[in-house]
């Protein structure tokens, strides 16, 4: 039996993305994952990154939000105020948008308002760069070991 | 959309808070298609039960890719579900786990690239639903490692034909893997952190 063949392709410049693809927040069907798997041609936008006011804090899904004081300010919106709740430990902007069922792009534009009222504080995750840090690569195996 | 009010949102259980002391984060992302078995790789590494996190993007209408103003479009969430394994008392690492059919995953700026690397869950009942996914990390430049999950009735293709059926150089690590075990599942996240190590030490040396 043999199965099929894939061809190998190279590095290439990532497509420039212009800052006027402002999409239209259209709510229409939620695809789950396993029914939204279609391969329909066309130009996808993430909302991420493109909202109008173009000034919303740089976070990442593993970005760690902890609150600045354990309780919420009285004048804080309900939202705010869960959100705030949520970090009085520290956790991810991922795992703040499972547990408000909100998409991430919505907890970005909360925490924004929050980062900028200093109401919460952000630390920003390790991401890949040029020269990754052994230290850290070590770190991480390290960890794996004592699953 | 509604919010949740805070009485009824349920948020981490007590054992599944992080130590104030948690600095930083680092991602790794698993993809691979419908039933691959992302989820249950996911979740058995995860020192919390997997939860999910979602995305709204647009598509806009086939063919048109000018005149964007005018077409039609649809918004679609996108779902992946996502486990955490508390690296030390500092750092966490998250692994994601996205359906890798969706092309969305790589409009989502930083997703693939902030990710220390990927493992390509691969189900050889169906191997060319990874071919897209291996293609566009090889375009990104992400290093990644093939798993190949152990299904009963599927074909076991020698190693070698498999390597050359997905067009892999050499060095890039393929393992076979039961991800429903945690120490298999490990492994492979082992396999991808010693391969990570290699590059950099070979990017140092160079
Ligand atoms: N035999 C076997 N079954 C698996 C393995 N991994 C997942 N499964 C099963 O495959 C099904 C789909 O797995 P799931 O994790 O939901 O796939 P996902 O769609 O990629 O998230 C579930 O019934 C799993 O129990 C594996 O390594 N071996
Ligand atoms: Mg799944």
């Amino acid at each position: 039996m043999t199965p099929p063949q894939r061809r190998r392709r190279f590095p290439k410049e990532p497509p420039e993305h212009s800052p006027e693809q402002i999409p239209d927040p259209a709510p229409v069907p939620a695809i789950r994952e396993g029914q939204g798997e279609t391969n329909q041609p066309g130009r996808l936008y993430i909302l991420t990154g493109q909202v109008e006011d173009g000034d919303r804090a740089p976070l990442d899904l593993v970005t760690l939000i902890v609150a600045s004081d354990d309780a919420p300010p009285p004048t804080a919106q309900p939202e705010q105020s869960a959100l705030l709740q949520l970090c009085r430990t520290p956790l991810s902007v991922a795992e703040l948008s499972a547990y408000l069922d909100l998409p991430f792009s919505v907890v970005t534009v909360l925490l924004t308002e929050l980062l900028a009222a200093e109401l919460v504080q952000a630390r920003a995750p390790i991401v890949r760069s040029e020269l990754p840090d052994r230290s850290l690569l070590e770190a991480v195996m390290h960890g794996l070991q004592k699953l | 959309m509604d919010f949740k009010s805070s009485d009824t949102i349920t948020g981490p259980r007590a054992e599944d808070h992080l130590p104030h002391t948690a600095q930083a984060a680092v991602k790794i992302v698993i993809v691979g298609g419908f039933g691959v078995g992302k989820t249950t790789m996911v979740g058995s590494v995860s020192e919390i039960r997997p939860l999910t996190t979602e995305e709204t993007m647009t598509q806009a209408g086939v063919g048109v890719d000018d005149n964007y103003g005018s077409e039609s479009k649809t918004a679609t969430t996108v779902a992946m579900d996502f486990g955490r394994i508390s690296i030390t008392e500092q750092l966490v690492l998250y692994l994601f786990g996205t359906p890798g059919q969706e092309r969305f995953w790589f409009l989502w700026n930083g997703l693939f690239e902030g990710a220390l690397g990927a493992v390509v869950l691969i189900d050889t009942r169906r191997l060319e639903v990874s071919f897209d996914v291996i293609g566009r990390l090889e375009e990104r430049g992400v290093p990644f490692v093939v798993a190949v999950n152990d299904f009963p009735d599927a074909p076991r293709y020698p190693m070698e034909d498999l390597r050359a059926a997905l067009d892999l150089p050499e060095e890039i690590p393929i393992v076979k893997c039961d991800a429903r075990r945690r120490a298999s599942s490990r492994d492979v996240l082992m396999t991808l952190m010693r391969f990570l190590h290699s590059i950099a030490m070979a990017s140092a040396s160079a």
